[in-house]
């Protein structure tokens, strides 16, 4: 019994080995030891942020060319290094990447659900649709991070998830937990390429910003005396602080939603206060540049979007070559508005900023003359970006609109200073509504000429800031509302004065559409100047190509060139148009998002070929965000600009009227803004300001 | 209506793992995400045809004719081993992805009680081969319902609220515990 069963089972077990045998030699599977060696260098995390399966399958991947050398998010240039070593390649640039919360709104939306058997974001998603009334904002259970491999998120005190950047390894994880799209993944050039979307976290002023700064971030970390933080945040879609924090009308402070209870947040003078302090500093702060792709873009014009876009494409990597026909960068902004707004100064930190970047200029290069869409192309320049603005002032149309005397907004506001020293005993005639028009009664006044202006409008509906509009009556322009002019009355040659007529809209009542004359009203007004300050247009003489035809299609009611309105993207594939020369007479920070636009459209032209438009991009403010009614808290007084005296506004040029405002003041305005998401905000607002004398308690927390 | 009862019973009667309690380290180790439940309880399933396929012969033309029936565990095992391996080879070359995501599972199949269990047990009942491939395959399936139906409940559990002292496979077991009993209110539908 025990032979034969010692021999049963010796040639079962061979016949077994045999067919094992055969099988391994048929079956048999030759493995790379490349594989081996790439998953030793690996950190064998398996968080499958590289997008495989584990680390077997990433150095399975790199070894058969699939992945580069750099995949493993979760490791540092040294193991690619290694792994390139392996593989005999070179380690190329590897853009860090790290996770980011947009949710601001915490437990502060409103409740729709409260389940207390989940604990669990995607599962409450998953059974509720979220806890908040908000699609997008944060649900506060911590799926994130309870997922995170690497500890790097929290939970701060209000339920929100906290990013620790330097822990990060962007493997995705959170991001992919997150059932609300609360915590993203993302790089500096992402950041900086993104356009608004309809399921983003924005905050009201975020959406009517055109530039869409994230405003209720930087306000946050001004307050939480981050300035650095503050000015990187401004900075993500604004390269000139500085002058927009001057002179933008700021259309985010008509919708902040604390307009609903007491007055907006004083975004401006927060936004300018942050540039101001980087400025006063005296050092810059250090912004992350990609190293340098190797595509070269020209850009025609030296102005805010110019200057916008070539920031925008350096930051990303791109080489910008800024083609200016004046001596000076910084188009509109260096020595047409005046001093007193925007000192030259001022002006030229901004530009050396970002020239310091890596950007080159080629002054007194015009284009058209010096320098043609032909020459640029066999330069090696892959895109170009026209943005040559809207300098052109058309003449008034009316009998002797030539004569001697009369001007228009832009020569006399570049000759102010030098050739316009000293108007004393002389009247200026005004003709416009516009900035340029309240910039030239302010200019006309403080060289001591008497100024009237004839504003073909009622005040309200002046394209004037209001603050602009109150300087210029505050310092003796008579401005004269709902007129025109109907001709210019010349003795001897030169300018004695206007005729003008009043108007009148057709309905009093409401004001809509364009005022007509009123017969009988015939007036007339002495001036030894009349400067016209209408409009400006955009001068198409360089945009015709050698036989003179026009190269582009122009908009027939804003009189610019006619592009994609999300890409920029002219009929001419690798021409790109923004600003003024685009929009018509605009607002500068209008100028900023198109230089931002046109370089995230550039970027992918030369990059990919071809220019994706953003799913879901938003276009108008969200119904969402403009809630009717609300409650806050605390009632804090807005900040008020410090401005210089009247008399000293009268005898200087170089001295800003408005100035910035101390730190405790930026601090306790910035307190004001409620942090708003799209349906939530914070009612607590300012609780730390409670004993303040000015500060009045509305509601008390936590009551009904 | 013989191989319905065969069937009913083999999947929910008398399951191989919550009613036999066979099989229950791959039940416990394989059963985190349905999609790994999945590819373990096919696996399985063709494992056991396998197996069955093999050692119904063996039995019935070696084992019982030459009278060495008492080898029968070690000859089985000896023959499951063996198949195994071949599987994990094939699967290897054939459907890497599979094999990728069986990983160390696959050659715990090789010690798989289950198995075993099911190549004795229709020994045991005398089945014809037909019938007992039936039946083997009728286990598997059972083994792939109760597989599926506690990595479900474990990626509930997994965003649930539980004690973290019990997280992972404590709370695993005492499912298991539960889930047996459920499988239990089947005895008596049938024989």
């Amino acid at each position: 019994m025990v032979t034969s069963s010692i021999l049963v089972l010796f040639l079962l077990g061979l016949t077994a080995a045999s067919v094992l045998a055969v099988a391994a030699r048929i079956l048999h599977v030759k493995e790379d030891p490349r594989v081996v060696s790439v998953e030793a260098c690996l950190p064998g995390a398996n968080c499958g942020g590289c997008g495989y399966p584990g680390c077997s399958a990433a150095a399975t991947a790199v070894v058969n060319g699939d992945a580069p050398p750099e995949l493993c998010v979760a490791a540092n240039m040294e193991t690619a290094t290694r792994i390139a070593a392996i593989m005999g390649s070179e380690v190329q640039f590897k853009e860090p990447k790290v996770a980011t919360n947009i949710c601001s709104g915490g437990s502060r939306a409103n409740l729709l659900f409260d389940y207390k058997g989940v604990e669990d974001c995607r599962a409450e998603a998953l059974l509720y649709g979220g806890e908040k009334s908000c699609g997008i904002g944060c649900i506060g259970l911590g799926t994130c991070v309870k997922v995170c491999g690497f500890n790097a998120i929290r939970l701060s005190d209000a339920g929100l998830p906290v990013v620790d950047w330097n822990a990060c390894r962007s493997c995705g994880k959170c991001a992919e937990a997150c059932p609300t799209g609360a915590i993203r993944i993302s790089s500096v050039a992402s950041v900086l390429l993104h356009l608004n979307q309809t399921d983003d976290c924005l905050a009201p002023c975020m959406q009517k910003c055109p530039a869409q700064i994230n405003v209720r971030r930087y306000i946050q970390q001004l307050k939480q005396g981050d300035m650095r933080g503050a000015m990187l945040t401004i900075k993500e879609h604004n390269p000139l602080p500085l002058a927009v924090g001057r002179v933008c009308p700021a259309p985010c402070e008509n919708i902040c939603r604390r307009k609903i209870v007491d007055e907006g947040v004083a975004i401006h003078t927060l936004h300018r206060y942050v540039a101001d302090w980087e400025m006063q500093s005296g050092t810059r702060v250090n912004l992350h540049c990609n190293p340098p792709s190797g595509h070269k873009v020209a850009i025609i014009g030296g102005g805010p979007a110019g200057l916008s876009c070539a920031y925008f494409l350096r930051r990303v990597g791109h080489e910008p070559v800024i083609f200016e026909k004046r001596e000076h960068i910084g188009g509109m902004m260096r020595g047409i508005i005046p001093e007193y707004r925007l000192p030259a100064k001022v002006v030229d930190w901004e530009v050396q900023t970002i020239l310091n970047l890596g950007v080159e200029t080629r002054t007194g290069v015009a284009f058209g003359r010096d320098v043609t869409l032909a020459d640029l192309e066999k330069e090696g320049f892959e895109a170009v970006f026209i943005a040559t603005g809207a300098w052109k002032v058309p003449p008034l149309g009316i009998d002797n609109d030539d004569a001697e005397g009369v001007l228009d907004s832009i020569s006399f506001l570049h000759g102010v200073g030098h050739v316009y020293t000293d108007l004393r005993g002389k009247t200026v005639a005004v003709v416009g509504g516009s900035n340029t028009a309240m910039d030239v009664v302010r200019s006309a006044a403080r060289l001591g000429a008497e100024v009237v202006a004839l504003v073909p409008c009622i005040q309200r509906k002046m394209s004037a800031n209001k603050e602009e509009i109150l300087r210029a009556v505050e310092i003796g322009g008579d401005l004269r509302y709902m007129t025109a002019p109907l001709a210019i009355e010349v003795e001897n040659g030169a300018v004695s004065g206007v005729t003008y007529c009043d108007l009148a809209y057709d309905n009093p009542e409401k004001p809509v559409g364009e005022p007509k004359p009123v017969s009988g009203t015939k007036a007339f007004v002495r001036a030894d100047m009349v400067i016209a300050a209408t409009d400006r247009l955009v001068d198409d003489g360089p945009l015709c190509d050698a036989e003179g035809k026009p190269m582009f299609k122009k908009d027939k009611k804003t009189g610019g060139i006619t592009a994609n309105p999300t890409t920029l993207q002219t009929d001419i594939p690798n021409v790109f148009v923004g600003g003024e020369v685009h929009t018509g007479r605009s607002i500068l920070i209008q100028a900023v998002a198109d230089g931002r636009r046109a370089a995230r459209a550039i970027h992918f032209h030369v990059t990919e070929g071809a220019v994706p438009e953003p799913d879901n991009q938003q276009v108008q403010v969200i119904p969402e965000s403009i809630l009717k009614d609300m409650r806050v808290n605390y009632s804090i007084p807005r900040v008020q600009e410090p401005l210089i005296s009247m008399d000293e506004r009268r005898h200087t040029f170089k001295e800003e009227v408005a100035g910035s405002i101390a730190y405790e003041k930026a601090r306790k305005e910035a307190s004001r803004c409620l942090r708003c998401g799209l349906t939530c905000y914070d009612a607590d607002a300012g609780a730390e300001y409670t004993l303040d004398e000015d500060v009045t308690v509305i509601n008390a927390p936590g009551g009904e | 209506m013989d191989y319905f009862m065969l069937f009913v019973s083999a999947i929910f009667i008398n399951n191989i793992v919550l009613v036999q309690y066979l099989g229950t380290c791959p039940f416990m180790g394989t059963s985190k995400s349905t999609d790994v439940a999945i590819g373990m309880g096919a696996a399985v399933i063709f494992v056991m045809l396998m197996a069955t396929a093999f050692t119904w012969p063996l039995q019935h033309y070696v084992l019982t004719p030459y009278g060495i029936g008492y080898l029968q565990t070690i000859v089985f095992i000896l023959v499951i081993a063996s198949l195994v391996q071949f599987v994990e080879l094939f699967l290897k070359k054939v459907i890497p992805p599979l094999h990728a995501s069986l990983g160390l599972f696959l050659p715990l199949i090789t010690t798989n009680c289950a198995v075993m269990g099911v190549a004795i047990m229709v020994q045991r009942s005398n089945y014809s081969f037909v019938k007992a491939m039936a039946f083997s395959l009728a286990s598997g399936i059972g083994f792939l319902i109760a597989l599926v139906i506690i990595s479900s409940i474990r990626e509930r559990l997994d965003v649930s609220p539980v004690p973290t002292v019990f997280r992972g496979i404590p709370v695993a077991l005492i499912t298991a515990g539960v889930m047996s009993l459920v499988f239990l209110a089947f005895q008596g539908m049938a024989a």
